[in-house]
């Protein structure tokens, strides 16, 4: 039986570990007020307890200027400077935002189906089923569209997550600092085999990815459209499966299918 | 193709025989109904309760009512928590569970259809109706007739629910129904249809409500009582019928236009043909934002009214009391982007947002401190209604912090969705709003019964609630932590299911909580001759609905009082005018009972039922049925009364006599 994992305390990518400290230094920030409030509760109603009548009891005060003043303004200053950290962060760790590096980012292209995610690695030709592998220390580019309904694309280890629709394209830079293998999943509720819509994230060294591309490449099947249109039923709980080839423009075509047809023709 | 005219979908295989569990729900239910119907025969009471209870358009008798329906589905509600939680604890691995996903997924969303819609609406409803218009010294609401209407549409909308139990299948697609899960290509059934027209047709009654409390508050306060002199529960729901009256045709059109989807074959928000699915998260969360609202600023409300009369001074900061409930309001418009940070939206619209959301937390901390600051030099009683709303502001303080870390964006890319998020909504719903409803429910009981609830068990309940709530809900936010999404049937990492268990056994903690409640009310009716109210102001309260006997009169007030001052009835009280009797009666104008409420009401369910199943004639008779009601009923000009003087005094004398 393994311990518990807490996956958003043990990040193992710097968009991941941002987002962690992210959470921790406005948690603290909240702490400020939330503290004093739970402590006053207690001990006001302690204090001024109907049977201790040794307190103060004055039940025509119902107002303070000074008071007031400062019940608007301390929550207000938090507020601002939460609202820094919210401006800033939501600049610094959106999905949309390339990570800097000088490496060459790998790009993965991802669909959303019915109760599994495919990867499409475009450059290297190559096309997987709930499995994930990717080169530590090197950006992975994500464009993600969905051949069902809304999928939520998420793997904890490495940072947050992005919705996948049909018809669409949404975008997610992730890094993996650490080799290892990352739960990934989908959490957005999309029928009967969401529990199944799993995969690993394994991030190995250079070496080990580009060995594991020269594997799947030597596998028998190739996702053609008649593989693609059997990975279009939807089935559950799937194992992984690889693909040595793949049809070019495959995402885009998934895309497109769902575009109406005026957009298309202008296209 | 006769038998598809005359019944549509509807055959004998929609009732779900296969299932040993469904059916055991369904039985078990049936029986309960069988037992409550035969008990009601027995005693003969039917002309009593439709004489007295179905056909009046008394706001406290209606009022009443709406309770009675929250407490049934509070039930029912609970029972799919209780489900779900056994469900999560044991579904490691390959066992998988006791529940298939067809019927999980069912579960949770009618847990959460039933606890927004049909258990915190009407208990909050029901509250309302029985106090506001006295504490604005009035006889009755703006539209008495209406008030029935909304009341049954309520009640018949949540039978629609209840119905698909045991005929077809509720909705799998969670209680917001994002499309294009919901649409028929991947949800053929009736499922979302029950969804969509207990939603819709309920969703109509609440409208009428927004409107007619709305008017009620404006236009019937008693002479004295400008805005400035209302109590703060009043103004609470005088605040949020105005979110009623502008977010929930919001929601009407949002399901309308899935309808069409769904009935017509359109394409609002379908995969292809120009379908566009990110309308549906907007509009919902346009009405589901400012809903939340609409159930947590009443509670606010209430906990104003708990604070300041058991701390036996006058509330602090009514000004700012008044503005921050306005600032929620007018704010809870500009956030509904929140619920879906992780659509896509670029950094500056989900920091706008983001910023936009946390901004309600300064109104929100604002009527915390003026809680504590009541209670500071007060002389606190700790009753029933006092512990509820301490309980209530510790835990709303976790809450709150929970939702500001979600209004991060980038926190909320990885919390979103995850146990995480339905730790603190539940966090806020619970404590937030429950809490005050049971708080109101044991406060204003005596006023609409004549005898206090018991305090040992009121004092046992909220214990178990508090300790339950803890136990259920923390190991979640640890959950979210360690990456564990919502709506999950089974799961395969073992160092979960510990917290699961705790979660569960959080949940038969409450279970206890509820079963105490059941108590209080069996112990308190059977002392009521010791609870016996008989000053009509069992806690020294502050407010106009003290000035009356309790039960009050039907017409409220004999004469209509003059207020003079805020909390009008304290002030009455320091004057040496508060008397309950009246130097002399008048005859009092009152609007009289009428089927036409409950027709119309059964008339829509006829008609949603037969939408659900395509029976096109019968969704014809019914919705011909409803309007026909209507026109009858606005044809007929004898829909009021004069009671005379002699009987409003009988009236009065009797219920002294009680005393």
């Amino acid at each position: 039986m393994s311990g518990v994992e807490w996956s958003l305390l043990d990040p193992k990518g710097p968009i991941a570990a941002d987002e962690k400290t992210l959470i921790l230094t406005a948690f603290a920030l909240m702490l400020v007020v939330v503290v004093p409030v739970i402590f006053m509760t207690f001990a006001f109603a302690w204090k001024y307890r109907a049977g201790n009548k040794a307190a103060t009891y004055a039940p025509e005060w119902d107002a303070s200027a000074k008071i007031e003043a400062i019940i608007w303004l301390v929550p207000a200053v938090i507020v601002v400077v939460l609202s820094v950290l919210v401006w800033r962060s939501s600049y610094a760790l959106s999905p949309y935002r390339p990570i800097v590096s000088t490496a060459k980012p790998v790009q993965v292209e991802v669909v959303a189906m019915g109760w599994k995610w495919l990867f499409i690695y475009p450059d290297l030709g190559i096309a997987t089923v709930n499995r994930l592998e990717i080169p530590t220390g090197v950006p992975v580019s994500f464009r993600l569209t969905s051949d069902s309904v809304m999928g939520s694309f998420f793997i904890p280890r490495l940072g947050g997550q992005i919705y996948a629709m049909a018809g669409m394209q949404t975008r997610l830079h992730l890094v993996a600092d650490q080799p290892g293998t990352y739960a990934g999943l989908n959490t957005q509720f999309d029928g009967d085999g969401f529990p199944g819509m799993r995969f690993d994230t394994v991030a190995t060294s250079t070496q080990g990815f580009d060995a594991w591309v020269r594997q799947v490449k030597q596998s028998s099947m190739a996702l053609d459209e008649g593989a693609f249109k059997k990975l279009e039923v939807p089935s559950k709980n799937n194992s992984p499966e690889y693909f040595s080839a793949v049809e070019p423009h495959l995402f885009d075509h998934v895309m497109h299918k769902y575009m109406s047809d005026m957009f298309t023709e202008t296209r | 193709m006769a038998t598809e005219a005359l019944f549509g979908k509807l055959t004998f295989s929609a009732i779900p025989f296969d299932s040993p569990i469904i059916m055991g729900a369904v039985g078990v239910s049936l029986l309960l109904g069988a037992l409550v119907v035969g008990l009601i025969t027995y005693h003969g009471k039917w002309p009593y309760l439709w004489r007295e209870w179905f056909t009046s358009v008394d706001h406290k008798k209606i009022g009443v009512m709406y309770i009675v329906l929250a407490w049934v589905m509070l039930l029912r509600g609970f029972a799919d928590a209780i489900m779900m939680r056994a469900q999560q604890a044991m579904a490691l691995g390959a066992t998988q569970g006791y529940l298939p996903p067809y019927h999980y997924d069912q579960i949770f969303s009618a847990h959460g259809t039933i606890m927004i819609i049909f258990v915190a609406m009407p208990f909050f409803i029901g509250l309302m109706n029985i106090i506001v218009p006295l504490q604005i010294g009035a006889r009755d609401v703006a539209f008495p007739f209406v008030n029935s209407v909304s009341l049954w549409l309520s009640v018949f909308s949540a039978m629609l629910v209840m119905l698909s139990l045991g005929l077809g299948n509720f909705s799998h697609a969670g209680w917001s129904g994002y499309p294009p899960l919901s649409e028929t290509q991947y949800s053929p059934g009736p499922g979302v249809d029950y969804w969509i027209w207990s939603l819709q047709l309920g969703g109509l009654g609440t409208l009428m409500t927004g409107i007619n409390f709305f008017v009620t508050i404006i236009k019937m306060r008693a002479p004295g009582m400008t805005l400035m002199r209302m109590p703060v529960f009043t103004w609470t729901i005088l605040v949020t019928m105005v979110l009623i009256m502008l977010s929930f045709p919001v929601l009407t059109v949002t399901l309308a236009l899935l309808t069409l989807d769904r009935y017509l074959g359109m394409h609002f928000f379908t995969n292809g043909m120009g379908g566009n699915l990110m309308m549906f998260p907007n509009l919902f969360w346009i009405w589901g934002h400012p809903e939340v609202y609409i159930v947590i600023l009443p509670a606010f409300g209430i906990y104003s009214e708990v604070i300041a009369t058991f701390s036996r001074k006058r509330l602090f900061g009514y000004r700012s009391m008044v503005y921050a409930s306005i600032a929620i309001a007018v704010l809870s418009f500009g956030v509904w982007l929140h619920h879906f940070f992780t659509m896509g939206a670029g950094a500056d619209v989900n920091a706008f947002f983001g910023i936009a959301t946390m901004v309600i937390a300064v109104p929100t901390g604002v009527k915390i401190f003026n809680w504590l600051f009541t209670m500071y030099r007060g002389r606190i009683e700790f009753t029933t209604p006092t512990l509820w709303t301490l309980g209530f502001i510790v835990t709303f303080c976790i809450g709150g912090m929970t939702g500001v870390l979600l209004a991060v964006p980038p926190a909320d890319f990885v919390l979103h969705n995850t146990e995480f998020l339905v730790a603190h909504f539940h966090n806020m719903l619970i404590p937030g709003a429950l809490f005050a409803y049971f708080a109101g429910y044991a406060y204003w009981f005596p006023k609409a019964f004549g005898f206090r609830l018991d305090e040992t068990w009121g004092k046992r309940a909220f214990w178990a609630w508090l300790v339950g709530f803890y136990l259920a809900f923390m190991p979640l936010y640890a959950l979210g932590f360690m990456g564990m999404p919502r709506r999950l049937v089974y799961y395969d990492d073992p160092g979960w299911q510990l917290y699961l268990e705790v979660a569960a056994f959080g949940t038969l903690v409450i279970l206890l909580g509820i079963i105490f409640q059941i108590t209080q009310l069996i112990v308190s009716i059977r002392r009521r001759k010791e609870l016996r109210d008989l000053t009509g102001d069992p806690w020294n309260g502050r407010t106009l609905e003290w000035s009356v006997s309790s039960p009050p009169p039907f017409f409220n007030f004999a004469n209509i009082p003059v207020v003079e001052a805020l909390d009008a009835f304290t002030d009455m009280k320091e004057r040496g005018v508060a008397s309950t009797h009246p130097a002399e009666v008048h005859s009092i104008h009152m609007p009289k009972n009428t089927p036409a409420g409950v027709a119309m009401g059964g008339l829509a369910f006829v008609f949603g039922f037969a939408m659900i199943w395509h029976v096109w004639w019968m969704a014809l008779a019914g919705i011909f049925g409803v309007l026909a009601t209507l026109i009858v009923r606005a044809a007929n000009e004898h829909v009021d009364y004069d009671v005379p003087a002699s009987e409003v005094e009988r009236t009065l004398l009797s219920l002294r006599g009680q005393r």
